[in-house]
């Protein structure tokens, strides 16, 4: 079922593609087949890909358990809020909470993970900043000034 | 003669105190990434380039640095397979076989010892290989016009797809999910802008290091946090280090086979170390007159995989330096660090930049010498590394991934579509749609469109033009084979199981 889902899919976003590689418009002083070809082909693989993978799907790969979707859900969550976080707090708060919180993910004991993502973050600050140059602050920049 | 002369020229560039210290730098960190279970030779490397950016080094030094850690790791993938039984890597999967049975009859020092020479045999004897085939590779690359190229771009998409998948349309679909990715932007020669949806952040087009540490480093914590706990298995315990002279002298021509095995198949654009190692193993077991042996810990079992792979980790070396198509996952990953760095490779690379391809070949004999010297002494404290627990390891991972990714752009755009490609990098790696292809297209995909156009431009937009040389002819020919031939090798396979 997975194989047939990802071919329709596939086959979905190619024809996609192909319909707005058709609507790119021609400069007069371009190559004889201009910046639609190239993405027309592609995306005519991509379709006979996607149809075979419709009409015949591999057996159903081993998906992970519900709760284990909900941990991968999560993870990626902590992730995305990193990467808002990363600039305006600084380096060391949301990267130890981050480690904490993927560590935790991994083995859940609570106390552990905060002094792992503590020390992995004030140590990884340590080599980026001062071993590898990088322009990192360890604190928002409104407490430092 | 001018071998030699070249070679000199390198040595002067590679035995400077910073570049050598760079070399062992680079072979310790390449050690302990290849060791650690999971995290292979593509991972580490495309997790420390966007860090080897920030150090600012210059071309040469971050090229010595990462081909040590990439040769390092194709040294470090074996700890773990022999006291483990899990590769570091998939070219280490091998060893496992024969690696671990050796090393439960209490011979682990000797089984670490072993397949430490015999991966210093396998990469000596492929840069040697490299340095006699890389120059008459690139004289025969100056022959090679626009429709020769897209035909060896497609070849080597074809053998990587063809050989990295069970299923040949999965394969394909990750080539084009990659070449589809490197459309994204302003089209360089018409300065038309393709499927951006007109976000503006996309104008520029997907950083290639964005993709790679994404697919490769992200999707690795996404799985590792999925498969958690299933597949610990008993680890050996290391007691003495030994060298067993007599075991290493018994197998000196498994290795040298090996070793030359090895390098063709990593020569091939796409098939890389894993077909290497799979090769050599397989043809010293049918050489052999007491197979049976074979998967109960026989030395030969250990010799010939780990020569073959380190010679086919040099032997990739040889199209990614002189045609820019790399021959294996890693190479890829090398390619992109060439290509950030500013250097187009190619056979000009060897007449333009002479000091950035010896000075790297020099550097590699020396990091060889420098992994042996490491790892066979102090096989011991790297296997230290294997306890270094998951809970520690992924989230450093992680941050290190995040840390390099924002450094590279500052922009928080980039650190949201890492993720989005360690979420679909998981969800690929799950249903066998393999990831390499994804990145070489996202590599590669601009240069294979400009060589169609090109091609396009040369012959008034007929299509026949691209079957018009014997060069052209033989690399399309050479490219249907390799996409259909797992097919039916698959099929006898089965069959005679």
């Amino acid at each position: 079922m997975s194989d047939r889902i990802v071919g329709l899919l596939t086959l979905v976003v190619a024809l996609a593609f192909f319909a707005s590689a058709t609507q790119l418009e021609m400069p007069f002083f371009s190559d004889p087949l201009g910046p639609k070809l190239f993405p027309m082909l592609v995306s005519g693989v991509a379709m006979i890909a996607g149809t075979m993978m419709l009409l015949n799907p591999d057996a159903e790969p081993e998906w992970p358990v519900f709760s284990t979707f909900i941990k991968l859900f999560i993870t990626s969550i902590i992730l995305i809020i990193y990467a808002y976080t990363l600039k305006p707090f600084g380096f060391i708060f949301p990267t130890a909470v981050a480690s904490a919180a993927i560590s935790f993910q991994i083995k859940p004991n609570l106390t552990k993970s905060i002094i792992i993502g503590t020390c992995l973050s004030v140590i990884l600050f340590l080599i980026f900043k001062f071993a590898l140059g990088l322009g990192l602050f360890a604190f928002p920049k409104a407490l430092i000034g | 003669m001018e071998l030699f002369a070249n070679l000199a020229l390198g040595f002067s560039v590679a035995l400077s105190p910073n570049t050598l210290m760079l070399a062992v730098v680079g072979c310790i960190l390449g050690t302990i990434i290849g060791a650690l279970p999971g995290l292979g030779p593509s991972n580490g490397v495309a997790i420390l380039i966007p860090l080897s950016f920030s150090l600012g080094l210059d071309a040469t030094a971050a090229l010595v640095l990462m081909t040590s850690v990439y040769y390092g790791a194709m040294y470090g993938g074996r700890i773990s397979s022999i006291l483990l039984n899990i590769p570091g890597d998939e070219p280490a999967m091998m060893t496992t076989l024969d690696g671990y049975p050796m090393a439960k009859k209490g011979q682990a020092g000797n089984a670490l010892v072993l397949s430490g020479v015999a991966s210093f045999v396998g990469a000596f004897l492929a840069t040697i290989g490299l340095m006699l085939l890389a120059p008459i590779l690139a004289r025969v690359a100056f022959l090679f016009g626009p429709a020769e190229y897209f035909a060896l771009y497609l070849l080597a998409f074809c053998t990587l797809g063809g050989l990295g998948s069970k299923n040949q349309a999965k394969a394909a679909l990750s080539v084009c999910l990659g070449l589809g990715i490197s459309m994204i932007g302003v089209d360089k020669s018409t300065g038309l802008t393709r499927f951006t949806g007109d976000n503006l952040h996309l104008y520029d087009g997907i950083d290639f290091l964005v993709a790679i540490v994404g697919l490769f480093a992200v999707s690795e914590v996404f799985i590792f946090i999925e498969s958690h706990g299933k597949n610990s298995s008993i680890g050996v315990k290391l007691e003495k280090v030994t060298i067993p002279f007599k075991m290493i002298y018994q197998t000196k021509w498994t290795m040298l086979r090996s070793s030359i095995i090895g390098f063709i198949a990593g020569v091939l654009p796409g098939a890389g170390a894993s077909l290497g190692s799979f090769l050599a193993y397989m043809s010293e077991k049918s050489l052999a007159k007491d197979k049976e042996k074979f998967g109960t810990g026989d030395p030969r079992g250990i010799a010939a995989p780990e020569a073959g792979n380190n010679s086919a980790a040099g032997g990739a070396l040889v199209p990614m330096l002189t045609l820019g198509v790399p021959g294996s996952g890693t190479t890829a990953v090398l390619l992109a660090l060439l290509m950030t760095l500013n250097i187009t490779p190619g056979p000009l690379l060897f007449t333009e930049r002479p000091e950035v391809v010896w000075g790297l070949i020099a550097s590699l004999l020396i990091a060889n010498i420098v992994l042996l010297i490491l790892n066979v002494p102090l096989v011991k404290v790297f296997s230290r590394v294997l306890q270094v627990p998951a809970a520690i390891l992924l989230p450093g991972v992680t941050m290190i991934s995040f840390v390099g990714i924002y450094s590279l752009s500052g922009s928080y755009f980039d650190l949201l579509l890492m993720i989005l490609f360690g979420i679909v990098g998981f969800f690929l790696r799950k249903m066998d749609i393999p990831t390499v292809p994804v990145i070489l297209g996202i590599l590669l995909g601009s240069h294979m469109e400009v060589s169609l156009r090109r091609a396009m431009v040369l012959s008034d937009g007929d299509f026949t033009y691209l079957f018009s040389s014997p060069i052209s002819i033989g690399l399309w020919v050479a490219a249907i084979i390799g996409f259909i031939a797992p097919i039916f090798l698959r099929r006898l396979l089965t069959i005679s199981k």
